[in-house]
């Protein structure tokens, strides 16, 4: 039973794992800014959850968990508001959203 | 949350009250006991202590006035999330296919709508529930007017579409 549930931690963690690396190839590879911040949401939400199931199994049935899950939930509240910070921050530095794919350099100039 | 107090008081509101006042004892009873932990008397007296006060507190600030922490809200939201998890593993999961394609083939769109929410809570939840799902993004809320940021043109037209909007504005009424 405790070797059923490490194989399954251990796939969630590999899983979440995953998605953040997609997460920094997706910022890397994206044209602009806004393309950007989409890439990275992968990383605040699937990747966040799949860590989190993973460790959370890890623990077990205990105080440890509850807190990991109010720690997953504050997450899921706090990581949308401060993208839309940065994207408030963005628009008001003049960063034009609907350059479709112009990179960043270009719209510098 | 400019609403007025005396928009939903009377008869009804009084009689309502008291579940929403359970609720919030509940979920602040259950946050004291489950992150501390502890279970000697004097902490416990202290959390009963701090509960007690903060309910106080709320009802200072007539947030039990407002329906947030009714019973049925409450449901509601939990059924609003299962379907948000849906909708977040499937758009994880094309912006991963996009993001690992060869030749990316994303369509960047801004799209803007007026959303069908009338309270600001209910409009903070749908900012970051399409902030939440990746690949669309919001950039702006002005009243009930939204611009919003898409990674795909067809994302933006789910977003405009608005069942996530009518799901959010659905959460409070009735």
């Amino acid at each position: 039973m405790d070797f059923a549930l490490d194989i399954i931690s251990w796939i969630l963690l590999a899983a979440g794992g995953a998605f953040v690396l997609v997460g920094g190839i997706g910022a890397l590879r994206m044209p602009n800014l806004y393309t950007r911040m989409h890439a990275a949401s992968v990383t605040d939400t699937m990747g966040a959850v799949l860590v989190m199931a993973g460790v959370m199994l890890q623990a077990g049935l205990t105080l440890a968990t509850f807190k990991l899950a109010a720690i997953l939930l504050f997450l899921l509240i706090t990581s949308p508001t401060a993208s839309y910070a940065l994207a408030s921050a963005a628009m008001l530095a003049g960063i034009k959203p609907d350059a479709g794919q112009a990179a960043d350099l270009e719209q510098d100039s | 949350m400019s609403q007025s107090p005396s928009a939903e008081s009377g008869p009804d509101a009084r009689t309502s009250r008291l579940p929403r006042i359970i609720v919030l004892a509940v979920l602040l009873a259950a946050a004291w006991l489950l992150w501390s932990g502890f279970f000697k008397p004097l902490l416990l007296a202290l959390g009963a202590f701090s509960c007690l006060l903060v309910l106080y507190l709320s009802h200072r600030m007539h947030l039990f006035d407002t329906d947030i922490f009714a019973p049925r809200f409450t449901l509601r939201l939990l059924r609003f999330w299962g379907w948000l998890v849906r909708e977040i593993i499937r758009s994880s999961l094309e912006v991963t296919r996009l993001v690992l394609s060869p030749k990316m083939d994303i369509s960047p769109t801004v799209a803007e709508f007026d959303s069908k929410c009338p309270h600001p809570v209910d409009r903070a939840i749908l900012g970051n529930s399409i902030i939440l799902t990746p690949g669309t993004l919001t950039l702006r809320i002005d009243g009930q007017h939204f611009v919003v940021h898409a990674l795909t043109e067809s994302g933006a037209r789910d977003i405009v579409n608005g069942e996530m909007d009518l799901r959010v504005s659905q959460l409070r009424g009735g």
